[in-house]
């Protein structure tokens, strides 16, 4: 019985050129202590799937399809009953440490809002609490800053305070979007590194939205590469790595400039840009910005043609692709 | 005056030092200051890019606003073929400003929603006062199409437009004046992988036709060794180490150039898979 179950998900958005499809019919299943990262640029509905599990969708969002969370079905909870998973099972760590915590409350007080609200611990337990949280996502000297407020600390410390109160409760699954984006590579890899170690030493799972492949290569054992709203891709990490199946995949990992390049080569960029939601085409999303479109792209959804080591890919030419790379190598 | 016997480098800056004075916090005695630069010095020869790399709050954006002029060194000078930025009358400096242009991080902050892509972008023209209106015009198609944007955007506004298509019209606003220099401040980083290698791809081919030189300021290594024949790294306001990328990121000499290059995340298989 896995932790997490998500089967044809399915979120429908209101914008302002009418409803748009944001995320089309996926599925992901994550066990206990496993790590999942989430691939894909602005708009390929990752950072929306992740607010669906958290129940943080806006109100005017319909969600259908299931999402299993420990034997209990998430889509359509009310709000009261989702407060309960939210934050005590499921914790979250967001990309802006400067944004995520409230400026005029102390340090003490947000990391140990949830332990009283889901734990019904009192201030002073709570305190104590926070302290052996402050002290082990490594905020020096934390029990003489249990009083300062989030602007005291600097950005690479707000996002340790931001990991400390997602951890609060000892959540089943801790949710990560983009949690080192803001910061600095020095900074980042600090982070990542705590956070790999605090899902190595309680069991959580782990989902880590980044767009940046090399974030996802060092931290996760499975991945998906999202675009327009599907999965065109995914498997763990190394399968996923090596073989690079689908065009997007292959044009994203071509676009980045590579430390140690020599200088005046070209970059391979995908063309256009990407669609916005409500003009995402009907068949495969990627059809028209991949060189390899042909009539049938535009028409149907392709299916996932399943790869060895439960590795799956949505491309209906993977065989052509597979044969031109052949030919050229 | 008898002019200087070689060509004077396209950019250089002697002994930099900008200090901040923050608010008071004592009645008597000198409020504290941040020491944001502390005398950097460096040459940008002629149809050559240096890129500058450095963590937030090393002073790297400071040495972008300082040579555009557009803040006041607490010492220092700045030299554009010759000419000492910071000393030239209002006036000269503005007509100076044809030479050198900035392209600026955020594609969403640095138009005015409310013009149209065609003002925006002939804007320096209109500062310069030298253009009618039908040039103006002209110009700014000229320079929309070197960014490979159509002359049929010419009267949208920001809005319809995504953030790459925005930052080639901060690029085509920056070269409307031919400038021999374009200051750069993180013109990718707010742009998508795929997007900004688009990007990147339209700053080397104007590198290239217009012999453009880019003062580069980037937290990205692998965006510095992509367009800079020189990079400097650059750590509490001093430069710590200076060279072309190659030799910089495969032999780093300097503690804090190797720390910055350890912390970059790297995939496993690392360059491309296909051949290309």
């Amino acid at each position: 019985m896995p932790l997490l179950q998500v089967k044809d998900l399915h979120i429908e958005l209101q914008t302002q050129r009418g409803p748009a499809e944001a995320v089309r019919g996926i599925d992901f299943t994550l066990e206990r202590g496993e790590t999942l990262g989430i691939v894909g640029e602005s708009g390929c509905g990752k950072s929306i799937t992740v607010m669906s599990l958290m129940g943080l969708l806006p109100s005017t969002a319909k969600v259908t399809g299931s999402i299993r969370f420990d034997d209990t079905e998430l889509v359509g909870r009310d709000e009261k009953s989702m407060c309960q998973i939210r934050g005590n099972r499921i914790g979250m760590i967001f990309q802006e440490p400067m944004t995520a915590l409230n400026p005029v409350h102390t340090i003490a007080r947000q990391v140990g809002e949830p332990l009283r609200l889901h734990r019904g611990l009192s201030g002073a337990e709570a305190r104590k609490e926070v302290l052996a949280l402050l002290d082990r996502v490594g905020i020096p000297d934390a029990a003489s800053r249990l009083d300062a407020y989030p602007h005291q600390f600097s950005g690479g410390q707000r996002q340790r305070i931001g990991i400390a109160m997602a951890l609060a409760c000892g959540p089943d699954l801790l949710i990560a979007d983009e949690p080192t984006t803001a910061l600095d590579v020095t900074i980042q890899k600090q982070i990542l590194e705590l956070i790999q170690g605090l899902v190595a030493e309680r069991g959580m799972a782990l989902i880590l939205i980044s767009h940046d492949l090399g974030v996802i290569a060092q931290t996760v054992s499975k991945m998906l590469v999202m675009y327009g709203g599907s999965v065109v891709e995914s498997g763990p990490t190394e399968a996923v790595f090596a073989r690079r199946a689908h065009p997007y995949t292959q044009g994203l990992f071509a676009a980045r400039p590579a430390l140690g390049a020599p200088r005046g080569v070209r970059l391979a960029t995908i063309r256009g840009s990407v669609p916005e939601l409500v003009d995402l085409p009907k068949g495969c999303p990627f059809a028209g910005r991949c060189s390899y479109t042909i009539d049938a792209c535009h028409t149907t959804r392709p299916p996932p043609t399943m790869l060895p080591q439960d590795h799956a890919v949505r491309c209906i030419r993977l065989d052509d692709i597979a044969a031109k790379v052949a030919v050229a190598s | 005056m008898s002019g200087p016997a070689i060509a004077p480098p396209l950019l250089q800056v002697t002994d930099l030092v900008r200090h901040y004075d923050l608010p008071r916090e004592k009645l008597f005695g000198p409020p504290p200051t941040v020491k944001a630069l502390n005398g950097v010095s460096f040459t940008v020869e002629a149809g050559r890019s240096l890129g500058i790399v450095g963590e937030s709050g090393s002073g790297k954006s400071t040495i972008a606003r300082l040579v555009m002029a557009l803040d006041t060194p607490t010492a220092g000078s700045v030299q554009l073929l010759g000419r000492d930025l910071h000393t030239l009358p209002r006036a000269a400096l503005r007509t100076a400003r044809r030479d050198f242009q900035m392209v600026f991080q955020d594609p969403y902050g640095s138009l005015d929603p409310r013009q149209t892509v065609a003002r925006i972008v002939a804007e320096p023209l209109e500062a310069l006062a030298e253009a009618s209106r039908k040039e103006q015009r002209e110009r700014a198609a000229e320079s929309l199409a070197a960014v490979g944007l159509r002359t049929t955007d010419m009267d949208k506004y920001p809005h319809e437009f995504s953030g790459g298509q925005r930052q080639r019209i901060a690029i085509a606003r920056a070269l409307i004046t031919r400038p021999r220099l374009i200051v750069a401040d993180e013109p990718v980083s707010a742009l998508d992988v795929s997007v900004q290698a688009q990007v990147l791809n339209l700053m080397q081919d104007l590198q290239q036709q217009f012999g453009i030189s880019y003062l580069l300021i980037s937290h990205d290594l692998a965006v510095v060794n992509h367009l800079c024949d020189d990079v400097c790294v650059v750590w509490k306001g001093l430069i710590v180490e200076q060279g072309p990328p190659g030799d910089l990121f495969r032999n780093a000499r300097h503690p804090y150039t190797r720390t910055l290059l350890d912390a970059v995340p790297r995939t496993p298989t690392g360059g491309t898979l296909l051949a290309a």
